[in-house]
């Protein structure tokens, strides 16, 4: 086949990077070398519309060992151990095929984590979908949660957090994040960057097919009326086999023959390849003939752009092959020889004996495409004006039954008990808790991890939003009593060649940037997805945190459920009554404008250093930071967790009820203490400058509002649970 | 006293098995699926997880592999087996316990904190043991425990029935039977009562901080008997 500008457009490339193309080769492409560029090329791979600016995120930091660039970001947690983590979107393909695409997500991720030489100790995800009326949601829903524990499940990993929620910004383009963290030790990770000449290639685990050719591509374009004709993209699934490279590729990583190692995920042969060879500086020569193939007649244009999975990319010193082969056939596993480094520093590939690919590697890193895209700043929307007579003639308890039945709001238990979120026997919270928490196998030490995002937030003013996220994940980890130690992000977007949607990217990002630099709480890893978007609608702009912190002594972990009755309940934070942008003014009022609640990073920061400062002192029994439907939405679900209740009173302020009740102001966490503590906590509190309000006391079993009103917990209960199951068996 | 864990390709709770045994007091070794002899043991278990990623029938191309030749001998001879969760498939498709486990009745994989009631005390496992109750935790898809009638009649009549799922009272009722089973049957035994199959891991209750610690007192009295 001749190639030509038509063709390169049908890749997805445009006229200007197809005339680049032939520029920097000096001569027109062949197939195979049109479609390694394009793989390489296209948003997916090359990050042309992001990386100016990802580069302004802070991903320093004292402990972290690893930042952006690798597998995953790795940090320091002491004596030697250090955490491998990140999170990965698959989006595109989970809404063709929701199973395949959330199960291959999962599969993902944790090869990212275990080919730096990390064994996958927890599982988390975030996922969106449209609206529950849509016709799609329920199938997709079931679908990705039936993929999510199929897959993790299956590998024994546990999924230990995660988050829901429903938009109708999400009915043509679902959301499905899948993040993994790994437990390895400082001094045995394991990087990307070949080195050494003549040094053997190999490639190891399942074998390659015509599944996923150019899934990376999908994933780099908005979907239309046929996007059902691209479930040939989309990658299959096997857990058994992955299970399989761990345990191989763990066992090699025991000895010392490995030079540099990198999965096949995304296009497959090709990025792995030219990622070891671009960042060691040399050249790989591969000859096709020898890439263990599960269907007949591969073309080197398939063998390249496949994205089977299960696969790895090995650089190995010379002269272990023998042993390396060894250990792959004690796990059934393929182990081919397929090339070697070289220092041409191209990328040369071979079939029938022919020379089929001929590229320099750094056409295809360095000289690709970068975009400084338009982007419209968004103006912070001004405050709705609320008629105080009607929200003040609201029954509360009536309200909080409707926010707690929200689709938004409601247990997930019906998701995460689809989840393994026990196996390795280390979970010491799980799901339904603020953030997961796992020990480390063997210490004292435990890691939490929580994934948020505020989609709305983020809509409505793009650099608070931003900023949001991040603060939610560190008030989730410090919840459970964790320090906050570094993030990792998922960045979910329409078209950036829409200026309203890259504004919303530019702003979204430097909200992260700010907070996650003030908080140090660094960027170590991450990922975009651009083009969420069907024809000329794009989703809410939805990044995701994925937060990690550290328990040093996990006995101190602590956990939302109330502990004693008669303890006093508190909330530390100051609470303004914002309304705008809250789960109540979405639900109740059907108000969708406004600001978001501000973000006041100074007192955030106060407020969590201090709890945790609490907590490392023993003063507190129980934690929850305050989040969607306000203190006494986050009150309810303490008390659901627990079944016992509270004798909850209003602090006299100037704002009404419902505004205090449920406003979403940030920086907020709720506390439990016991009433002989009360004396030294409010000095602690006071000394620090963090406000604080009396909410009450812990009673047997019901929720008594201002000693007026009152509602048994089990009522509560029966609204917080039912929702999600019923919706699901009809 | 001297326990071994096989270890099958996608067994997944082998770790945890021989984290358990070794913390009350087994000498445990791993063995490898394609080994031919076990070590001498007291006690032989099959752990959990996903043997053969659970392709084909679950449990059922682990029960072809080359160790469980070793295993079946073992069992035949009086030896005591025990298999948790996949194990149990194991066994079921070994044959060395009656019945199947069909997937859960409402097709969905279950991870959850159960309570069972020990409807036999008068076997290796759970002899002496004080309470008649435990909480244990499932995480299984296909743990729906079935047999024929007759089949049924007779595990009844040898009391083979190892444990029922019920609640935190002991009451063996339908609203407490998480996944289909027949008569609520979370556990049983071959006629000799040396072999036991249960969908319940108690390895994961180990501890204060982990769902429980009720599969302690399990592997307490567990080593107290064989001793």
């Amino acid at each position: 086949m001749i190639v030509n500008e038509k063709i390169a457009i049908d890749h997805g490339l445009n006229k200007d990077e197809y005339k680049k193309i032939c520029e920097l080769l000096k001569r027109t492409p062949n197939i195979t070398e049109l479609g390694i560029y394009s793989a390489m090329w296209n948003e997916h791979c090359s990050y042309k519309s992001s990386r100016l600016h990802l580069k302004k995120l802070p991903t320093k930091g004292k402990q972290v060992i690893q930042g952006p660039g690798e597998n995953a970001g790795v940090i320091d947690i002491g004596d030697n151990d250090a955490i491998v983590f990140k999170i990965e979107s698959h989006n595109h393909p989970s809404f063709i095929e929701p199973y395949q695409g959330a199960a291959t997500g999962v599969g993902g991720i944790m090869r990212d984590v275990f080919t730096m030489g990390a064994r996958p100790i927890a599982n988390l995800n975030s996922i969106h979908f449209g609206s529950s009326q849509h016709k799609k949601t329920k199938n997709l829903l079931r679908g990705v949660v039936h993929g999510i524990g199929g897959y993790g499940n299956c590998m024994g990993v546990p999924t230990i957090a995660g988050q829901t929620s429903f938009d109708s910004s999400y009915n043509g383009n679902i959301l499905v994040n899948a993040m993994t963290l790994g437990l390895v030790k400082k001094d045995k990770i394991f990087y990307s960057k070949a080195a050494g000449l003549n040094k053997p290639v190999i490639y190891v685990g399942s074998k390659t097919g015509r599944d996923g050719i150019h899934g990376a591509s999908m994933a780099s374009a908005s979907f239309d009326d046929k996007i059902e004709e691209k479930k040939p993209t989309v990658q299959v699934g096997d857990p058994f086999t992955e299970k399989l490279l761990l345990e191989a590729c763990l066992e090699l990583m025991a000895g010392d023959s490995i030079i540099a190692i990198q999965d096949m995920g995304a296009a497959g042969l090709t990025s792995s390849s030219i990622e070891m060879a671009s960042k060691g500086n040399l050249g790989i020569e591969i000859n096709l003939n020898k890439v263990p193939c599960r269907e007949t007649n591969m073309t080197p244009y398939e063998i390249m752009l496949s994205e089977s999975q299960e696969r790895m990319l090995i650089v190995l010193e010379n002269g272990k092959e023998e042993q390396a082969k060894k250990i792959f056939d004690k796990w059934s596993l393929d182990f081919a020889v397929i090339g070697k480094t070289t220092k041409s520093k191209k990328i040369e590939l071979f079939f029938d004996s022919e020379k089929v690919a001929d590229i320099p590697v750094n056409t295809l890193v360095e000289n690709s495409p970068m975009y400084d895209r338009k982007w419209k700043k968004a103006k912070l929307p001004k405050k709705n004006k609320i008629n105080k007579d009607d929200i003040n003639n609201l029954k509360i308890i009536e309200v909080l039954k409707k926010i707690l039945a929200n689709p938004n709001i409601c247990s997930k238990e019906w998701i995460w008990q689809q989840y393994d979120h026990t196996v390795m026997g280390d979970t010491i919270q799980k799901p339904g808790g603020d953030s997961g928490v796992v020990r480390v196998h063997g210490s004292n030490k435990a890691v939490a991890a929580s994934v948020d995002s505020s989609a709305v937030y983020c809509w409505a003013h793009p650099l608070t939003g931003g900023k949001q996220v991040v603060c939610e994940s560190f008030r989730n980890l410090i919840s459970v009593g964790a320090k906050p130690v570094a993030i990792t992000n998922c960045l979910n977007f329409g078209s950036p060649e829409n200026e309203e949607n890259m504004g919303e990217f530019v702003e979204c990002v430097q909200g992260i940037g700010e907070a996650s630099s003030y908080l140090k709480f660094p960027v170590v890893s991450g990922n975009v997805s651009f083009y969420n978007q069907t024809k000329d609608q794009g989703i809410k702009p939805t990044p995701s945190i994925g937060g990690v912190g550290l328990i040093k002594d996990y006995t101190k972990m602590i956990t939302m459920d109330f502990k004693e009755i008669d303890n006093v309940v508190l909330v530390i934070g100051k609470t303004e009554g914002h309304i705008d942008q809250s789960l109540f003014a979405r639900v109740v009022l059907d108000e969708k404008n406004g600001p978001p609640p501000e973000i006041n990073l100074f007192n955030e920061k106060n407020n969590g250093e201090t709890l945790l400062k609490l907590i490392d002192t023993n003063l507190i029994k129980s934690a929850h930071d305050v989040s969607l439907g306000g203190i006494i939405t986050a009150v309810s679900k303490m008390c659901i967790k627990s079944n016992k209740g509270i004798n909850l009173k209003k602090p006299k302020y100037l704002i009404s009820e419902i505004e205090y009740f449920f406003a979403e102001d940030q920086g907020r966490y709720i506390i439990e203490i016991s009433k002989k503590d009360q004396k030294k906590v409010i000095d602690i509190l006071n000394k620090n400058a963090v406000h604080y309000d009396e909410l009450g006391t812990i009673n047997e079993n019901m929720l008594f509002l201002n000693e007026k009103t009152k509602v048994t917990i089990d009522e509560l209960k029966e609204f917080n649970t039912k929702w999600l199951k019923e919706y699901m068996s009809n | 006293m001297k326990s071994a864990v096989i270890t099958f390709p996608g067994s997944n709770c082998d770790r945890d098995m021989d984290v358990a045994l070794k913390k009350f007091g087994f000498k445990n070794k791993m063995v490898w699926h394609q080994d031919v002899e076990l070590p001498k043991s007291d006690l032989i278990v099959l752990p959990g997880g996903f043997s053969y990623g659970d392709y084909l029938r679950c449990g059922s191309m682990a029960s072809k592999s080359k160790i469980m030749q070793s295993v079946i001998n073992f069992a035949n001879s009086g030896g005591m087996v025990m298999g948790i969760c996949n194990g149990f498939q194991i066994l079921v498709e070994a044959g060395l316990v009656p019945g199947v486990l069909l997937r859960n009745k409402y097709l969905e994989f279950i991870c959850k904190n159960v309570f069972v009631k020990i409807s036999d005390k008068d076997n290796a496992y759970f002899k002496n043991i004080k309470n008649n109750v435990l909480e244990l935790h499932i995480a299984h898809n296909e743990g729906n425990y079935f047999c024929t009638n007759d089949q049924l009649k007779e595990i009844e009549d040898n009391s083979q029935v190892a444990i029922n799922y019920c609640n935190n009272e002991g009451k063996i009722e339908q609203p407490f039977n998480p996944n289909g089973s027949i008569k609520n049957i979370a556990g049983i035994f071959n006629k000799k009562k040396n072999v036991l199959g249960m969908m319940p891991h108690p390895e994961r209750m180990i501890d204060s901080s982990l769902s429980g610690e009720d599969g302690s007192l399990f592997f307490k009295n567990l080593l107290n008997n064989i001793k």
